[in-house]
């Protein structure tokens, strides 16, 4: 089977983790062998946060390395530009238009940079670049929580996993009560990024 | 019958322990070891529990295995050092029950003040050491650590790195449900007197030291013929020993090579080794961080004169990574450029690699933050301004470790010191005691005060130091993700436990001087402070309010700027909240980052931020 790289890239707190967990486990419903790995620690302090994951026949090291990932999947449109460089040429960005603000006094002299800067540095290296409005498509569901699905949903429609394998992952890996607005925000994704 | 999971290394672990019969877990938590014990503790049938510090839970963890229970101890790498008094004991008394001690090692530092390789307190200890390379090895060698720790009365140390603890791979399940832990009716455990192997009196412990050196020779025959320890024959031009998530890189760097997998690094299997080397034109010894294998591969007599690569090659900095490992072989002439995969660099066109590397522009940088809402933010506010009041170096914080070290960071920058758990008191004692002219605040966590600084405080009241020690209490052990410590009520995983109260601890020390302070309350942190420094005698100042992480239910205040009162001073981004951001010369809270707290109400000269009830809140 292709070996297929990926890195998630997002702010602490938006489900990025969760994304990723679904993306391996819909790998291993049709057959790869998955290897995922993630940046903990003092990162999940509202720092950038950064998941890789890794779908072969056999996967030896979880992370994928410089240039070499098919799909980047960002959930935060500056922490996605900040990754474009993991990309390989001719990947394919998926990514969020969310604009998490960063703390102003970090960087005194650094303002949040402005649509054209950030698609320009991702459009230089992806040969297909999707921008979803994740959030705003998470908030008319009525959870602003979803949008990492309908991210995934956004990606989903680049691989070639059958949606079922995807609806098993979410059956299975959320809990119930929630598990109805995740599988409408991942099709709401994957219908929505559709060419 | 097993049934395929996707774990982390840390989940596969703890589940590991469960299967290979422990029924008894302790550690103190440690980013990247946390998980391990949380996992083992949802698992009915067994006691666990987080210690106050990796010494008392080794020591719990070999009475349980003195008693006959398999037990596992985890903990971080820099928690060894906590535990290496009882560690290295514990190799001479033994155990009875199986005894493994976890340590997760945190390459690259991205979690921890250094990054010690502790493969090394094995050979320091003489203990068998396992070091597996994936979530599967994870729980199979957990298992086989339980057993041989009883098989050769010895505590295993199986290590980890985070790589292995936070990465997920597929696991192969055992579906046994019934493990030696959850039988209908548990093994009748009994402390057998044996003070020839328990008492560690010289005479006794002489002896010890001589049975550990047989038992040393023992495990080195066993490493010689364990599965753990493999051969994977490949071409004979280069022949790779490794071991751990090096191997990983190994493999997908060399796959033509011969590899020798080191599942079991110490002892080490020197003839294994030795017919090895005697099959390869070159040796190459590929581990991240010391020269473990490589200093005492060297020193192996008999060892063919072939050439002989390791750290002279690859970094003994930082974590490992196919590409570093890929970079530094080629760099090195081991392999040539175009034999390694085009995947592995690919913005090396040497090696190629078709990319041409990208330029990003320099990014507002995203660091790890105090949380909106968190309780340390008004204290390190408070600190700040007393510094820049003193002038120069007139006042110092002395630190610790734990969410707070944030307030190192720009802007809040009110920490002058962070070593160790609890290091925060002594350093403030020893300025002191130095006779510096500095005044100074000791900063410390609750966790980490239960943890190392009652010892500490302790000291301050015996040497008769004037310290003031701000006790930050949040009830929780935060950083780690919310874990239960002795002032928060409850144990892992929801166990019931009793509280022990800080201020009533503190004045039974003998600190006569002990105040608590409401954490968003930045007169009362500022007057209380302030009154400590200038007292000739020691105090206490107990800072508390609920992590704003453990929070859960509605917050009905908000606060909001006035934007026609608001002059653009920037004073309320001194607080270093994530909430108050910068928009058109004007500061706006963000309502849904805003949780109410009312430092930054405080602190605006203009008083152009209102408290206000939440649009929805119910009355």
């Amino acid at each position: 089977m292709t070996p297929l790289n990926f890195v998630l890239v997002g702010v602490g707190g938006q489900g990025i983790l969760l994304a990723s967990d679904l993306l391996c486990q819909a790998g291993m419903a049709v057959g790869y062998d998955v290897k995922k790995t993630d940046v903990h620690g003092m990162a999940q302090r509202g720092g950038s946060v950064v998941s890789h994951v890794r779908l072969a026949d056999r996967v030896y090291s979880p992370m994928v390395p410089t240039g070499a990932a098919d799909f980047l999947l960002g959930f935060e449109k500056l922490e996605a530009c900040r990754s474009a460089g993991q990309l390989r040429c001719g990947g394919v960005a998926v990514v969020s238009d969310e604009a998490i603000p960063t703390l102003p006094l970090a960087a005194p002299s650094m303002r949040y940079p402005d649509d054209a800067a950030l698609y320009g540095v991702l459009r230089a290296r992806a040969a297909e670049l999707t921008v979803v409005p994740a959030a705003l498509f998470a908030a008319r569901l009525g959870n602003p929580r979803v949008a990492n699905l309908v991210l995934l949903g956004g990606l989903s429609r680049h691989l070639d996993i059958p949606p079922s394998a995807w609806e098993r992952a979410i059956a299975e890996r959320v809990p119930a009560r929630f598990r109805d607005i995740n599988l409408r925000a991942f099709a709401l994704g994957r219908q929505a990024s559709s060419p | 019958m097993t049934t395929r999971h996707l774990l982390l290394g840390n989940e596969a672990l703890g589940l590991g322990a469960y299967v290979g019969g422990a029924t008894v877990g302790t550690g103190y938590p440690g980013t990247p070891s946390t998980e391990i014990l949380e996992c083992f503790a949802r698992n009915p049938g067994v006691y666990a529990e987080w210690s106050p510090n990796e010494k008392v839970a080794l020591e719990v963890g070999l009475g349980a295995a003195q008693a006959g229970a398999r037990t596992i101890v985890t903990m971080k790498h820099v928690g060894l050092n906590v535990a290496a008094d009882p560690f290295f004991a514990a190799a001479y008394v033994g155990v009875k029950g199986g005894l493994v001690v976890v340590s997760a090692d945190d390459p690259g530092m991205h979690s921890s003040q250094g990054e010690q390789d502790n493969r090394n307190y094995a050979k320091f200890a003489k203990v068998p050491l396992l070091e597996p390379s994936d979530s599967q090895e994870c729980l199979d060698m957990m298992r086989l650590a339980l057993e041989l720790s009883e098989q050769f009365d010895i505590p295993v140390l199986l290590r980890t790195t985070g790589r292995i603890s936070h990465s997920k791979s597929l696991v192969e399940v055992p579906e046994t449900t019934s493990p030696r832990g959850s039988d209908v009716t548990p093994p009748r455990l009994s402390f057998t007197r044996r003070p020839e192997k328990y008492v560690m009196l010289p005479g006794y412990a002489r002896q010890r030291r001589v049975s550990l050196e047989e038992r040393l020779v023992r495990l080195r025959e066993y490493a010689e013929s364990t599965p753990l320890n493999r051969v994977e024959w490949g071409n004979s031009h280069l022949g790779i020993i490794s071991g751990s998530i090096a191997y990983q890189y190994a493999r997908e760097v060399f796959p033509q090579a011969s590899h020798l997998k080191l599942g079991m690094s110490y002892p080490l299997p020197a003839r294994l080794v030795l017919d090895f080397a005697r099959h390869v034109d070159r040796l190459v010894i590929v581990e991240e961080l010391d020269p473990f294998l490589e200093e005492q591969i060297r020193a192996l007599p008999g060892l063919p004169a072939i050439p002989f690569h390791g750290k002279g090659v690859f970094p003994s900095i930082g974590e490992l990574s196919s590409e570093v490992v890929a970079r530094a072989a080629v760099a090195h002439g081991l392999i040539a450029a175009d034999s390694v995969s085009a995947a592995l660099c690919p913005e090396d066109p040497g090696r190629g690699g078709t990319t041409p590397p990208l330029q990003v522009p320099t990014l507002p940088p995203r660091p790890p933050l105090l949380c909106p809402g968190c309780g340390h933010r008004a204290t390190f506010y408070v600190l700040r301004q007393l510094m820049r009041a003193a002038k120069d170096e007139g006042l110092v914080v002395t630190g610790d470790i734990g969410c707070y070290t944030l307030g190192a960071l720009r802007p809040l920058q009110a920490m002058d010191t962070c070593t160790c758990m609890g290091a925060s008191i002594g350093q403030a004692i020893g300025i002191e005691k130095a006779g510096a002219v500095n005044k100074v605040v000791a900063v410390i966590g609750d966790s980490t005060f239960y943890h190392s600084g009652i010892t500490g405080l302790v000291d301050v009241v015996t040497s008769g130091a004037a310290s003031t020690v701000v006790i930050l209490d949040n009830s929780t052990t935060a950083m780690t993700g919310g874990n239960p410590n002795p002032g928060t009520g409850t144990g892992i995983a929801g166990r019931p436990a009793r509280r022990i109260e800080l201020e009533t601890l503190c004045r039974g020390l003998g600190i006569q001087d002990v105040q608590v302070v409401d954490a968003y309350n930045i007169g009362e942190i500022d007057a209380n402070v302030t009154r400590a420094l200038a007292s000739p005698e020691p105090s206490v100042i107990i800072v508390r309010a609920p992590c704003a992480l453990q929070h859960r239910g509605p917050r009905p205040l908000v606060s909001r700027v006035e934007p026609e009162r608001c002059t653009g001073c920037w004073t309320c981004l001194m607080t270093a909240c994530p909430a108050i951001v910068r928009e058109g010369g004007k500061a706006v809270i963000l309502e849904e980052r805003c949780t109410g707290c009312r430092v930054c109400n405080q602190v605006c000269t203009e008083e152009a931020i209102l408290l206000l009830e939440r649009e929805g809140a119910k009355p």
